[in-house]
């Protein structure tokens, strides 16, 4: 796929980690390029560093060697936000401050970034629980405010680790839904974390397979299903079981030998 | 199926009448001659024995003092452990500066160090104060401590993610996050405010509620005693009723689960 512009470069990225039983790789020789208002979607056999690589991207991580250059198309724009995969928004604010969070820290005058907020509470859904706080709501509507509180704060990048992994399959079906909605209107370069091939599929235009042991990029699958994507639709397209079945392929024999490596 | 909900009358009315029958007891008991009310009174004696006391401004005027020497000893000790215990819960080394010394002097009896106390800060209001402050501190410092240090760290990676600075990792993680364990060192300090100002107004006070219990039993008294007694079960009740109102208002996401 072919971007005007490029985002994210990533170039020869390591991460070593020192234990005491020695020195474990989980990244190593990372080289990548993702596009503007590209989605872009990383899948791998779990303990491939595909959490690592993210949290390197958000900056709260470090990397051993290599580069990461994130291009800013506007500097009032903070570089990215991340949702989490747990939750993550804060039990002691109402949904309104949770999702106004980012914008307060960048000291946007309280009504203004109240407007702002409402805007994107709105588009999930959760109008009427403005005022609420964390422990009035059910996962799925949590998970919903950590990506208001991404959208809302306008980043040149999102984010995203596995932030529907923990739901129940009908609440993920329908924050796909309202991601690629939310997606489709902002068009924000997204970096997407899933183990599910079919979540990938559903949402990325890149997807990138990684192996484990150590974590590298095994290939970079196009996806080209057309937009804007109806999950219901996609799912019994020939283009999907065809891509489905590649990746399957490739993911088959690294869960296997990531396996056998740990019984070693 | 069992029926576990009773009717919150139920409830209530249990509450009152458990109470109430010890005193009916008590009162027989009395009246028959099973107990010696020279040692134990009785409720109506006791009753007797309040109303003058009550109508003098005896009783206030002592409960006045003790509040006083409460309040200023519960903020004296309250306030520097707040402060402190969010230090040591972020700054591992404000922490290894600090941990080692409250750990080796916590268990010291704060009773024990009364005399040490009043050689130092003389028979005045301020050793009594300090008496209370330094049981309430202790409390709060090390509850404030093990509140920040229990905040999940995926708060801390958000704050970080979103840009939060240093005061505003204060105010928006660290202090609200800890805010339900500083509540419960409060409590604790509370309690142990009330157990030390007795044993305080015990030495060289002049007035207080401690001090009418040990008047009373220089005297003999031991209606007074009880009516102390009473009084500071009353000043208990109503300061942890006050914290909690407190909590409330200050933890609102604490109050709907």
């Amino acid at each position: 796929m072919a971007y005007e512009k490029e985002s994210i470069s990533v170039s020869n990225l390591s991460k070593i980690f020192n234990t005491n039983s020695g020195q474990i790789t989980a990244l190593q020789d990372i080289s990548l390029s993702i596009g503007e208002g590209e989605f872009f979607c990383i899948v791998g056999p779990s303990g491939c560093g595909k959490t690592t690589l993210l949290r390197i991207l958000a900056g709260l991580d470090s990397s051993s060697g290599g580069t990461i250059t994130i291009k800013p198309t506007n500097i009032d724009r903070p570089i990215n936000s991340m949702v989490f995969q747990e939750q993550s928004i804060f039990p002691w604010m109402t949904v309104l401050d949770n999702v106004s969070y980012g914008l307060r820290m960048r000291n946007i005058p309280k009504k203004e970034r109240y407007e702002i907020a409402r805007h994107y509470i709105e588009m999930i859904g959760l109008s009427k629980f403005t005022h609420a706080y964390p422990s009035q709501l059910s996962g799925g509507m949590k998970q919903r405010v950590s990506v208001a509180r991404a959208f809302a704060n306008d980043p040149e990048i999102l984010l995203m680790d596995e932030p529907f992994g923990a739901l129940d399959e009908q609440n993920r079906i329908l924050l796909q839904h309202e991601l690629l909605r939310i997606w489709e209107e902002t068009r924000k370069t997204t970096v997407f974390i899933t183990h599910s091939i079919d979540e990938a599929l559903c949402l990325g235009d890149r997807i990138m397979v990684m192996s484990a042991n150590p974590g590298m990029i095994k290939t970079i699958v196009n996806n080209d299903l057309p937009r804007p994507r109806k999950i219901s639709e996609i799912r019994t397209s020939l283009q999907y079981n065809q891509l489905f079945q590649s990746i399957w392929l490739i993911l088959r024999d690294e869960v296997t030998n990531s396996k056998n490596n740990s019984f070693t | 199926m069992i029926k576990q909900e009773y009717s919150s009358l139920l409830i209530r009315i249990l509450s009152i009448l458990s109470p109430l029958s010890i005193l009916i007891l008590w009162e027989v008991m009395a009246r028959v001659h099973i107990i010696d009310t020279r040692l134990l009174s009785s409720p109506s004696l006791i009753l007797h024995a309040f109303i003058p006391l009550l109508l003098s401004g005896e009783l206030l005027y002592n409960t006045a003092v003790s509040v006083q020497r409460v309040i200023w000893g519960f903020l004296a000790g309250s306030a520097p452990g707040i402060v402190l215990g969010i230090g040591m819960g972020l700054s591992p080394l404000i922490r290894s500066a600090f941990e080692p010394m409250i750990a080796a002097t916590y268990p010291i009896p704060k009773l024990a160090l009364m005399p040490l106390i009043l050689l130092v800060f003389g028979l005045g209001e301020t050793s009594k104060i300090f008496t209370i402050a330094i049981g309430v501190f202790y409390l709060v410092v090390i509850n404030t401590m093990a509140g920040v240090l229990s905040i999940d760290k995926i708060y801390l990676d958000v704050a970080q993610n979103f840009g939060a600075n240093r005061k505003n990792f204060y105010l928006t993680v660290a202090l609200p996050g800890a805010l339900p364990m500083i509540f419960a060192g409060l409590k604790l300090g509370m309690g142990m405010a009330l157990i030390l100002i007795v044993a305080a107004e015990l030495s060289a006070a002049k007035a207080g509620v401690g001090w009418m219990i040990w008047r009373a039993y220089d005297m003999f008294a031991i209606e007074q005693m009880f009516i102390a007694l009473i009084t500071l079960s009353l000043l208990g009740y109503v300061f942890s009723l006050l914290l909690d109102m407190l909590e409330n208002w200050v933890l609102p996401w604490k109050k709907q689960v």
